[in-house]
């Protein structure tokens, strides 16, 4: 079963390391996995964008159209990447960051940054905390494959600390 | 009659050069093999002559090592490779004021930045004498080129100053009338471990000296006899007799500084790939 | 070895190194940073040697040096580096330097659009560097493939000794996806003088392949290499005969081994009525219009140029007989479609689908063009 995946924000909010750790857990799965990103020429602070496509079989064209799931970081990624949600989609946001929810009937608002700020110490593990609301959200992959795959993926010495921001993006969905 | 041993290092079957009656750079070369000859352990079989485009730059052709002939002003990365590649043979790079300043400027100063173990000959004959007369960046002021005609503007570089300023370990500057310190200098420059560059004065009777009227080949080196001053000399000179057209020559700089090669190994030490 | 998550452009570093890759020189550019930083981590694991240079001719010039030591090198960049790296890709072709170059395509020209996938370097790759010559281009749809080509790029270059070029697209340069790697490749040596310097040694005398068994560096010989023409001594010489049989031998090397060289991907191609003719990431989108069409009963093939040059006359020549139609889809204003037109030479209707707007094919645009070509749209 084909799932598509668009993660976005800006520039330095890590939502490309994201879509590579979900990417990562899915293939270890032994499930097929593409993922492509677009950016703006700089490292930081431009318009950001990753997509994930999930499936049992091979995937060729790697780019998404009808996303089952869009999650956005900042107004400017929801105002632009929601619109060709499938109508059965998801829509995830950042609480804090998108003030004002776009005109779409599935959304969840949950408030990433703020709980990696308060909880974790520092919005550098939003994007764990994001992922930790993908999986529970999607169900794509199982929960302890993403957690081995972010431990797998970020610094040895902050393993504790995203595997906390991961929790708490998983605990935050109900 | 003293012996000829230097003919051993060139192409004998590549010979008589192109090179115009009177010209400098067949001195010059004759200065490069005699150092390497001075040189224990530097042999035609381990030893790389890397040179850019233009007169001077034909001098790898005639000397009988592994030689390239490089694209204008490419010497120094193609040299850098080598050296890279195989740290165990001895680079040397010919090349001249267009080809070194000019084109090949940014790569000059980068190859001096890192210290690569390079022995770089400038031929300097102040202009591009095989398209026939055109200005360098080493053109004197108020001389005269074809691309110059009522003499040349564009202030020059000083190619010492500019190698020294770029982080060079050796630098040194020489004639082709002061056959014996040009060997020394060279050889000193093979010695150093490290970016070693050596400005070689060379007349150009044909493109340069005949437009700006200086006269025979031997006048031209007469005005190096009569212009250059010994660096140790040169330093105690009051200003007002730094005047005209005087200038330095002899050692001007040395350092002790890693060399890239050492520096890298180092990398592949930590990288753990020492034993590859 | 289980399957696990690669990107297109970190493949290339592998199949590099797996294929003995031991020198890089390059200057950082999007889309093709990945190989360069992927090599600066890697080459020193296992004594290799990584340089970033001052510029993309000096990045050139310095894998040049060291491939005349019997190195295997390799250099990476993207449209404006590439276009400066044109100057010493001629030298390689006329010193017959092996080396290969990749070039991670991106929108042009200038600086165009840095971060946008693009196939406009098509007739670059082909006709870039001054003069008369050969070289041989090779073009991944996949991860997988990115690794296998780097691999026969770097063997090419040195059965050849000639520029190589892999050219891939930001598509594929940066898609991640699954990927088995093999643990052991076919590797070509560094081929060798077969006579001493006593016996008469020559080192661009052609083998019967009209490939020059050109002498390493400190090895003895004391050859000279240079970018004028020459003479099967190495040393330049003014004469048209020799010139006339220098750039002759340059193009025949290659020729007389282009069906070995020349690979097509072909599906579907059995009942075929019409194909579509594409090639590096393009033809993944491709290959989902084919299934696309199939679904609605268009007769209709995938062809897919693994090899872009030396071009496959022959091959597209045999397609034109056989098929009423052909559809080039390239990102680029209409490039290849000129060769597949030229190769087709009037025997059916070419139709190019071509995209230059930063954006990838969808599916849906090349399905309008096998439409229009089969006459149902």
């Amino acid at each position: 079963m084909r799932k598509q995946l668009r993660l976005s924000g800006s520039g330095g909010q890590g939502v490309i390391t994201a879509a590579i750790i979900l990417a990562e857990a899915a293939v270890s799965e032994g499930k097929q996995a593409v993922q492509s990103q677009s950016y703006g020429p700089e490292a930081r602070g431009g318009a950001s964008k990753s997509e994930v496509i999930i499936d049992d079989e091979k995937i060729f064209h790697p780019h998404v159209k009808a996303p089952d799931f869009v999650l956005a970081m900042t107004q400017k990624a929801a105002d632009k990447y929601y619109s060709d949600l499938n109508s059965d989609g998801v829509l995830i946001l950042d609480d804090d960051l998108v003030p004002n929810s776009p005109q779409f009937k599935n959304i969840i608002r949950v408030p990433i940054t703020k709980l990696a700020v308060e909880k974790v110490g520092k919005a550098l593990f939003a994007n764990i905390v994001a992922l930790g609301v993908l999986a529970k959200i999607t169900k794509l992959v199982d929960f302890d494959t993403i957690k081995k795959s972010v431990a797998h993926r970020v610094p040895a010495h902050t393993v504790e600390q995203n595997m906390l921001a991961l929790q708490l993006g998983f605990d935050a969905v109900k | 009659m003293l012996e000829r041993s230097y003919e051993k290092f060139f192409r004998q079957n590549r010979l008589p050069h192109l090179w115009c009656p009177g010209c400098g750079n067949g001195i010059v070369m004759k200065a490069i093999v005699q150092a390497i000859e001075k040189k224990s352990g530097w042999t035609q079989d381990n030893t790389i002559i890397v040179s850019g485009i233009g007169c001077s730059s034909r001098a790898s052709g005639y000397m009988d090592f592994d030689t390239l002939h490089t694209a204008h002003g490419r010497a120094i990365p193609f040299a850098t490779g080598i050296k890279l590649a195989r740290p165990d043979l001895n680079v040397v790079v010919i090349t001249g004021d267009g080809d070194c300043t000019a084109i090949g400027g940014n790569h000059f100063i980068h190859g001096c930045r890192r210290n690569v173990d390079l022995t770089v000959i400038l031929f300097n004959n102040n202009i591009y004498g095989m398209t026939g007369g055109q200005a360098s960046p080493m053109t004197p002021l108020g001389k005269k080129a074809t691309t110059a005609p009522y003499g040349s503007i564009d202030r020059p570089f000083d190619a010492c100053k500019l190698a020294e300023a770029a982080g060079a370990t050796y630098v040194a500057r020489s004639t082709a009338f002061h056959v014996q310190h040009l060997v020394k200098m060279i050889e000193d420059g093979l010695d150093n471990a490290g970016f070693s560059f050596i400005e070689a004065l060379v007349q150009c009777p044909t493109a340069y000296g005949r437009r700006n009227k200086i006269g025979e080949p031997a006048k031209m080196m007469a005005w190096m006899r009569d212009n250059a001053v010994m660096k140790n000399v040169w330093d105690k000179l009051p200003d007002d007799k730094k005047i005209g057209d005087k200038f330095p020559i002899g050692l001007f700089y040395k350092a002790e500084t890693e060399t890239y090669d050492e520096a890298y190994h180092h990398v592949i030490e930590m990288a753990g790939g020492a034993a590859k | 070895m289980s399957a696990r998550l690669m990107q297109g452009n970190e493949a290339v570093a592998e199949g590099a190194l797996k294929a003995g890759v031991r020198f890089f020189g390059g200057y950082p550019i999007t889309p093709s940073t990945e190989i360069a930083e992927s090599l600066a981590k890697m080459l020193p694991q296992v004594g290799g040697t990584f340089i970033q240079m001052e510029d993309e001719i000096a990045s050139m010039g310095v894998i040049l040096g060291a491939s005349l030591t019997g190195k295997k090198v390799l250099t990476a960049s993207s449209g404006p580096g590439i276009s400066l790296k044109q100057e010493l890709i001629g030298y390689a072709a006329a010193a017959e330097i092996p080396v290969v170059i990749v070039n991670v395509q991106r929108v042009g020209p200038s600086t165009g659009q840095p971060t946008a996938p693009s196939q406009g370097d098509v007739m670059q790759a082909r006709w870039g560097t001054h003069g008369d010559h050969s070289i041989i281009v090779l073009s991944p749809w996949s991860v997988r493939e990115s690794f296998d080509l780097a691999v026969k790029a770097v063997n090419y270059a040195e059965r050849f000794r000639t520029p190589v070029i892999l050219l891939m697209d930001e598509i594929v340069g940066h898609l991640r996806e699954n990927v088995e790697l093999p643990e052991t490749v076919e590797i070509y040596p560094r081929r060798t003088p077969k006579i001493s310097r006593a016996e008469g040694y020559e080192p661009y005398k052609p083998d019967a392949d009209l490939v020059p068994n050109v002498a390493n560096f400190g090895e003895g010989y004391h050859i000279h290499v240079t970018g004028l023409i020459h003479d099967e001594t190495g040393f330049p010489v003014g004469s048209p005969k020799i010139t006339r049989e220098f750039i002759k031998r340059m193009h025949e090397k290659i020729n007389i081994a282009a069906d070995e060289i020349i690979e097509v991907h072909e599906e579907f191609m059995s009942d075929a009525d019409y194909a579509v003719v594409s090639f590096g990431g393009t033809a993944r989108t491709a290959y989902e219009a084919v299934l696309n069409a199939r679904k609605r009963g268009v007769k209709v093939g995938f062809v897919r140029l693994i090899t872009i040059f030396p071009f496959a006359d022959k091959i597209i020549a045999e397609l034109a007989k056989k098929v009423k139609g052909i559809v080039v889809a390239e990102l680029n204003y209409g490039q290849i479609v000129n060769e597949v037109e030229r190769a087709a030479a009037g025997q059916c209707k070419v139709q190019l689908c071509a995209k230059y707007d930063m954006t990838i094919f969808e599916p849906e645009e090349i399905e309008a063009a096998i439409d229009e070509v089969s006459g149902n749209a």
